[in-house]
């Protein structure tokens, strides 16, 4: 099998890549630059192309590095701003899977003859009933990316693999380590890439939207401080918006941007039972989920699975929970597993 | 993957056999360092000498104005920092907007370090335009020339899609509306096919290259017509008369010298015939390929460049496909990752993004063969059909 295999210069993929070359595959390299400017970190810097392209030829294997600033700015950076600004909390590395790797370069894999893109994403594809796929949970439960790929479909996932879907993490860099990759010991990254840590995500966004300040309000309407940008404050958050006069800790229930308010709640006043869903992103790995059937909802990366129902209501797919819950942020994904195969993605979408 | 044609002769190229033979004895026995008081270093130091009498000759220079550097990047930033070292504002530099990074940079550099200095007058910075064919704009260039005008440097040809530049126009431009401007011109990619005495004659400052002219990687010099002169931007045991310090790069000297005698000897047949091969080339794809078009007109350009433009590809996938063929191509710059930017000089001469990244640069050069072109000119028609056909 043609198999090309996208190298972020991290140990993962560098696995990934090892790992199709053992066995026998046709292995190419592809890093891609996601976001110019002098002072990027992360998965986009020069060091970490240096380090997919060193792996690559200790591996022997081709590499390229693909320009897909425009396509990045564009679908990921752009979207993301965006969603801040109307005091959503997007997932970029979500929509980056979504919109670049499993789409503009699955594409390009495909055009330039290849036979399957990897990636070194902690989850597994493996056969199913007829010839279908299925998207299941890493092996290392405390590694496991299968929430951030839950948006792939039957089309991607007959052409995507996973290779160290199947391995621990220490089994990745004990492995990285025998083959004396220079990205074994490499830490993992942890950040959104075109953020910089010296600039942090207030920075980011405070150069590019407006910001507001807002007041911060009890359940009850009663104003309790304020907080310097609403665009900053994310459903669910704790820091910064101080303790009840019971000395119990707060939460953000919500923000309503245009009273310029964030209502703010004890744990059990700002639980939910339900979530509304985005119709336009949710999407099924196979079969659909139909009202009234269960499921498993994960509402953030590492987050734990709850128990839930599919619902319906006003038209709009919801997510039913079985005991309240901690509140999502809209713009957050939600990813769904299987209620009797709890490792098995079942679809996603993004929470109203 | 075999290599079926190495067709990126302006990025590199290949050492030619003379100079593998001439630079030999300097990497083993005359080892030594020129700069010494004995035997060895003297024997050392006439190769040196003897290397700067003949570059020198071979660009009309005198040996004494022949500065050998690291390269030509190196001889670029001497000639743009170590004029503008010397000048204090208010002054302007100008410079194409198609120059090579290695004028374009430190241009840019030097603007931005004096706009940084609170209450020195900086060093304002003109970019001026390409046209649509790819020549620096000469009526443009005359409308930012002035008595405030301390350098002007425009390229003798572009590296990326070969246009020869009118050198001669802009000095008398330059001569004529700005008589304190020093003249520079990075020669590198024109070293193999232009006569550079008559380049170097108008100008005060030329860049070159050994690695173009099938000379060694990590050599070049930096012509300064006398009266004028650099501030050294590398200070130590004062080398080359203090323009450039650091122990000097023997065998590569020798071995520039070498492959530029070599390239001005055979540069009358070789303008010839690598024109002839690059036509081959050219219209071999051009009547394969619907939808392919060049760039710049062929009779703009140096002989060995074909520059063309694949509507709707881009070349990042192309270049994939043309390796993957054994085709040695290049297209864009190459940032510091190694991705391809979109060409900045495609986009001065009034491309589009798109368009500009639709571009693949083919360059032949002294070993390129009628087989190797028919091969590639094939290997470019099935590549740009499958990408087509996945489109």
């Amino acid at each position: 099998m043609r198999v090309l295999v996208a190298m972020s210069g991290g140990v993962d993929s560098s696995v990934a890549a090892a790992l199709l070359v053992e066995g026998g595959h046709d292995v190419c390299g592809a890093t891609l630059k996601l976001w110019g400017g002098p002072q990027d970190s992360g998965c986009c810097s020069v060091a970490d192309v240096d380090d997919a392209r060193r792996v690559a030829q200790q591996l022997g294997i081709d590499h390229y590095v693909f320009d897909m600033t425009e396509a990045f700015a564009a679908e990921v950076v752009d979207p993301y701003v965006a969603q801040h600004a109307a005091a959503r909390t997007p997932n970029p590395c979500i929509e980056c899977n979504r919109r670049i790797k499993f789409d503009r370069l699955l594409a390009r894999a495909r055009r330039l003859g290849f036979d399957a893109l990897a990636t070194g994403h902690h989850a597994r594809v493996v056969p199913g009933r007829d010839g279908r796929r299925q998207l299941r949970r890493g092996a290392d439960s405390e590694k496991d990316q299968s929430y951030v790929v839950s948006m792939l479909g039957q089309h991607q996932l007959a052409q995507v693999c996973f290779p160290v879907g199947e391995m621990t993490k220490a089994e990745v860099r004990r492995r990285a380590a025998e083959l004396a990759l220079r990205t074994a010991a490499k830490p993992d990254s942890q950040d959104v890439c075109f953020i910089r840590s010296d600039q942090g995500r207030a920075g980011f966004l405070a150069e590019r939207l407006a910001l507001h300040p807002a007041e911060l309000v009890d359940t009850s309407g009663t104003p309790v401080g304020r907080v310097p940008a609403l665009e900053l404050v994310t459903v669910g958050q704790r820091r910064g918006v101080g303790h009840g006069p019971d000395g119990s800790r707060r939460y953000v229930a919500w923000v309503d941007p245009q009273g310029r308010r964030v209502v703010v709640g004890r744990a059990a006043e700002v639980a939910i039972d339900r979530v509304e869903l985005v119709t336009e992103t949710l999407s099924w790995t196979d079969e659909a989920l139909a009202e009234g059937d269960e499921a498993l909802a994960q509402t953030s990366a590492h987050g734990r699975a709850v128990p839930c129902t599919i619902g319906c209501e006003a038209g709009r797919p919801v997510v039913r929970f079985a005991r309240p819950v901690h509140p999502v942020a809209p713009g957050q994904t939600v990813a769904l597993y299987d209620a009797r195969d709890p490792d098995l993605v079942r679809g996603s979408a993004i929470a109203r | 993957m075999e290599v079926v044609a190495y067709l990126d002769h302006a990025a590199t190229t290949p050492l030619r056999p003379e100079v593998v033979e001439a630079m030999a004895p300097f990497v083993d026995q005359r080892y030594a360092n020129p700069s010494g008081a004995h035997a060895l270093a003297r024997d050392a130091r006439r190769a040196v000498e003897e290397a700067r009498e003949e570059v020198a000759e071979l660009v009309g220079a005198r040996p004494a104005e022949v500065v050998f550097t690291s390269g030509g990047t190196e001889a670029d930033n001497l000639a743009v920092l170590g004029t503008l070292a010397r000048c204090a504002g208010p002054a302007e530099a100008v410079c194409s907007s198609i120059e090579h990074a290695a004028v374009l940079s430190p241009m840019r550099a030097a603007a931005q370090r004096t706009a940084a200095v609170p209450g020195v007058p900086g060093i304002g910075l003109h970019e001026v335009p390409a046209r649509a064919d790819g020549v620096v704009d000469l009526d443009a260039l005359a409308a930012v020339l002035g008595h405030q005008t301390v350098l002007v440097s425009v390229m003798t040809a572009n590296n990326e899609v070969g246009t020869v530049q009118p050198i001669a126009e802009v000095a008398r431009v330059v001569r004529a509306l700005a008589p304190r401007a020093v003249l520079h011109t990075d020669a590198v990619q024109a070293a193999a096919y232009l006569d550079l005495a008559e380049v170097t004659a108008p100008c005060d400052l030329v860049s070159l290259s050994a690695h173009k002219v099938g000379g060694p990687k990590g050599v070049g010099a930096l012509v300064v017509r006398s009266p004028h002169d650099v501030v050294p931007l590398v200070l130590g045991g004062g080398q080359e008369q203090e323009r450039r310090s650091g122990t000097h790069n023997v065998a590569g000297i020798v071995g520039f010298a070498t492959a530029l005698r070599a390239a001005v000897a055979e540069r009358p047949t070789e303008r010839a015939r690598v024109a002839q091969l690059r036509d081959r080339f050219a219209d071999a794809v051009l009547g394969a390929v619907p939808d392919a078009i060049e760039t710049v007109p062929r009779t703009a350009t140096l002989p060995g460049h074909c520059h063309l433009r694949f509507e709707g590809l881009d070349h990042d996938e192309l270049l994939v496909v043309l390796d993957r063929g054994g085709v040695c191509a290049s297209a864009g710059s190459a940032c510091a990752s190694g991705a391809l930017e979109p060409s900045h000089v495609l986009v001065a001469m009034g491309l589009d993004r798109a368009q500009a990244r639709s571009g693949v640069r083919f360059t032949l050069g002294r070993t390129t063969s009628a087989e190797e072109v028919d091969q590639a000119a094939a290997v470019v028609a099935s590549a740009v059909a499958s990408l087509r056909s996945g489109c």
